[in-house]
């Protein structure tokens, strides 16, 4: 499969980026960046976040204009900067994280949107849906022309963009963490008419966290740290530590950690669920957890893993089921019931669901304990506040300006450590993480299962929904496999054999049960 | 370790400090609007920036500030009150008609702001635990309270010449018109709730992301249910207020598009309408500006007709200007 997806590029610059700055008041976002890109390459574009990479793709879409002496040529040929409008025309087209489409509008239209075929000034619908037909067909994709964009899935409203990219003659392609709300088939289409795109000789500057991606597809990989321009990987030479090393700027011999378990012999049962059900996807879901455990919850998306974990944490209402904490029954209704018994639960999208953006850092780190903080007549309690920050801040080591500062100015990492602070300052005996390390750079990801790795250490029990297997076999003591809502089965390490990834998918897929595996 | 704490320690400062300001500008932002509003009818007419009508002006602000503190609270939370004006009417109703009670007249007073409070807690209740929106709530009790309003009347006009609590709508403290002094006392008092204690902070959270503050802990049912208590309370206070200048209410008439000025004041004070994001100096700036307004126009011989088209496109051009310099001023 990669070797077909990788062609033999010829080796002509259809993009240069030279010198590229770009400071902000003080604040130097880009530093004398320059980046080559070649027609059908596939060219990763890795780096912590905040390193610079949304920048510099801005500076080429047009959004920001670089300092003087920094220079964007096309062919060889520079061209205006700083105008997204002529970065369009000039073949540049950007696909970001956030999907732009008009949901109740038809794919055509979306594909035409603002650029519509005319025929006596009146949108052309015939050609319009004709066109986008050619399109859709020239990407290999299934869907039709006519076909609300309300009803695609998130996967194929993502080809839409791509389709969209193509209408304007789009040679150079952003894809920006592109598989991030995908599902691995959706993912494996996305890289089939990645494929198709390359043999096109259209350029693809892919932004993504994900090794394991960028391994299979990537032609040449170009890493950004601290706003700077570190270097240019080979295919040939590309390794996973090479990688990180010049990602983090150290060496990470020990990303994942499993040193601060207690022995199997003290473990007590901490979360006993029974029978969760809600009346929809979600069946009969048992199992333990127990103090100081790493149990990993892992199943495709849609299985149902957000699901089981809201309803434990109730912020779902549930139709069945029973919960024990400690040998002791409790009764969840409402989130704020969770924290009291001690349950405390990391969202999967910390900007819709977990922050403040709006807020200081310090403020939605407190909170969740501001009541019991508060001083007589429900006056809040500054100095508590600041001290808990502080501490919070420097124990997970988060990198702000200040306490002070809005939480929407953090990177991805800082944004979920202020979020893990908050649930910790709850003091919680179990703690559900959904996807700890989504959307964020290598260092806070290794950060991040430091502190799994230490909460566990300290007696406290940890349910880990991830989608990354790798992150999940080096982190979980035992995972739990869920399929179509219910639990299809757990996978245990055992003396001499260490958890599989191959396990997990058969039991995540139904391979196992429905016979041979491929 | 030292050195870098101290490095921290004074990074905080400058942060504060340069959040502070930007608070205060934006707080502030729309106040070279009111100076230069008042410096120009000042130019037109020079009676205009005189003690006795800079007197006038914050008179007749005050019930509108009153008003707009509460909807501050309201739009914080990213909701809309749009019943105030009638709730005022209904207030100022009862108001005066529990003032015609031999010895008891007083008892007008703690009878208006009750029913306000219980008007307000009614909106809260629909809107925070049968989860309608606050537009379409307040609409409905937009014109049903003004209905009870006219009930209360018999639609007639009451009257009490003998009003008990007059001095509220026509006296002074040390030369400060009472109605001044409880349109500051309200600001000042949502200030301390706003941003001294721990309801205050669920107010912004709420306003700023619901969901995550439900995931939070927060009761929000309980927080909505303040916030348009809040309202309705201030908004019988607003009553009283008005049945003590007037001495007479009328439920027709009376707080007739009262919640439009109210949330003119808040949006010019630069609160986002979307919630989380606002401040109670703003609303007072902006109540000011309109109270300058239309007291300025009136000075300068404006006819009513031309003052509502003046005053609409102050209020869309100044909170154009807002938005653009707060985009200005955006950091990436």
């Amino acid at each position: 499969m990669s070797a077909a997806a990788h062609v033999e590029a010829p080796q002509r610059p259809v993009l240069e980026m030279r010198h590229i700055s770009k400071t902000f008041g003080p604040v130097r976002a880009l530093q004398d960046v320059s980046l080559t890109v070649n027609a059908g390459e596939l060219h990763a574009l890795m780096g912590e976040n905040g390193a610079g990479k949304s920048t510099l793709m801005k500076v080429l879409s047009g959004a920001y204009r670089p300092d003087a002496g920094g220079e964007i040529l096309i062919d060889g040929t520079p061209v205006a900067t700083g105008d997204p409008i002529k970065a369009r025309a000039q073949g540049i087209a950007v696909i970001y994280q956030e999907l732009s489409l008009a949901p109740n509008l038809t794919v055509a239209q979306n594909i035409f949107l603002g650029n519509e075929p005319r025929r006596f000034g009146i949108v052309d619908r015939d050609q319009c849906n004709r066109r986008a037909r050619e399109i859709i067909e020239r990407l290999g994709v299934s869907f039709s022309a006519r076909a609300l964009v309300s009803s695609l899935s998130l996967g194929e409203r993502q080809l839409v963009e791509i389709a969209r990219a193509l209408s304007t003659s789009a040679r150079i392609i952003v894809m920006d963490e592109p598989t991030t709300s995908l599902t691995s088939r959706e993912t494996d289409r996305l890289f089939e008419v990645i494929a198709t795109l390359k043999a096109q000789g259209i350029a693809i500057i892919y932004i993504s966290h994900r090794m394991e991606e960028v391994y299979q597809l990537a032609d040449r990989v170009s890493v950004l740290r601290d706003s700077g321009y570190v270097g240019t990987l080979e295919r040939a030479d590309l390794n996973a530590s090479r990688l990180v090393s010049m990602m983090v700027g150290r060496d990470l011999s020990a990303f994942y950690k499993k040193d601060h378990r207690p022995p199997d012999s003290q473990r007590r049962v901490a979360l006993s669920v029974r029978g969760m059900s809600d009346g929809g996807l979600l069946k009969d879901c048992s199992f333990d957890l127990h103090h100081g455990e790493v149990l990993a919850l892992a199943g495709l998306v849609g299985s149902g893993r957000t699901e089981l974990a809201r309803l434990i944490f109730g912020a779902d209402r549930r139709s069945g089921g029973t919960l024990e904490l400690d040998g002791k029954p409790i009764a969840i209704a409402s989130p704020r019931e969770a924290l009291e018994a001690g349950i405390a639960y990391l969202t999967e999208d910390r900007k819709e669901l977990g922050l403040f953006l709006d807020m200081s850092i310090a403020d939605n780190i407190n909170m969740g304990v501001l009541a019991k903080d508060a001083r007589a007549g429900g006056f809040r309690d500054f100095a508590a506040a600041d001290r808990r920050a502080a501490k919070a801040i420097a124990d997970l080591s988060i990198r702000a300006r200040s306490a002070q500062a809005n939480a929407g100015s953090l990177s991805g990492g800082n944004q979920q450590k202020v979020l893990l602070a908050r649930l910790l300052e709850t003091e919680p005996k179990v703690v559900i993480l959904d996807e700890p390390t989504r959307g964020v750079d290598v260092g806070a990801k290794s950060e991040i299962y430091r502190l799994i790795d230490s909460l566990a250490g300290r007696g406290i029990a940890i349910l880990m929904i991830s989608s990354e297997l790798p992150e999940v076999i080096g982190v979980a003591d035992r995972v739990l496999v869920m399929r179509d809502g219910a639990i299809a089965g757990e996978v245990t390490a055992s003396e001499g054999r260490p958890l599989r990834q191959e396990e997990i998918m058969e039991l995540a897929t139904g391979a196992a049960q429905e016979g041979p595996t491929r | 370790m030292t050195d870098s704490s101290t490095v921290a320690k004074s990074a905080d400062q400058a942060v504060v400090r340069s959040r502070r300001l930007r608070t205060a500008f934006a707080a502030l932002g729309m106040l070279p609007v009111l100076v230069l509003l008042a410096v120009g009818f000042q130019f037109i007419n020079p009676r205009f920036l005189t003690g006795t009508n800079l007197l006038i002006v914050s008179q007749q602000s005050s019930i509108n500030i009153v008003l707009a503190a509460g909807m501050t609270f309201v739009i914080l939370t990213g909701g809309i009150d749009l019943s105030v004006g009638s709730i005022l009417a209904a207030s100022a109703m009862v108001a005066v008609l529990v003032s015609l009670v031999p010895d008891w007249g007083m008892l007008g007073i703690p009878a208006a702001i009750l029913l306000g409070l219980g008007f307000g807690v009614i909106n809260g209740l629909l809107v925070a635990y049968i989860k309608l929106p606050p537009f379409i709530v307040t609409l409905g009790s937009l014109t049903a309270v003004r209905g009870v309003a006219r009930l209360l009347g018999e639609d007639t006009t009451v009257f009490n010449s003998d009003l008990p609590f007059d001095f509220i709508g026509n006296g002074s403290l040390f030369g400060i018109p009472w109605l001044v002094i409880i349109a500051l006392t309200v600001v000042v008092l949502s200030w301390l709730v706003l941003k001294r204690t721990v309801l205050g902070t669920w107010i912004y959270a709420v306003g700023g992301n619901a969901e995550a503050a439900r995931l939070t802990g927060i009761k929000v049912p309980l927080v909505l249910l303040f916030v348009y208590g809040v309202s309705g309370l201030l908004a019988g206070l607003g009553g009283v207020m008005s049945a003590a200048r007037l001495y007479a209410a009328n439920g027709l008439q009376l707080g007739q598009s009262y919640e439009l000025d109210a949330i003119a004041a808040v949006i010019l004070g630069g609160t986002s309408f979307v919630g989380g994001v606002g401040s109670i100096w703003g609303t007072l700036i902006g109540g000011l500006i309109i109270a300058v307004l239309s007291n300025g126009l009136i000075l300068a011989g404006v006819s009513d007709i031309w003052q509502y088209i003046i005053k609409g496109l102050v209020i869309i051009v100044a909170v154009a200007l807002d938005r653009y310099r707060l985009q200005a001023g955006a950091r990436t």
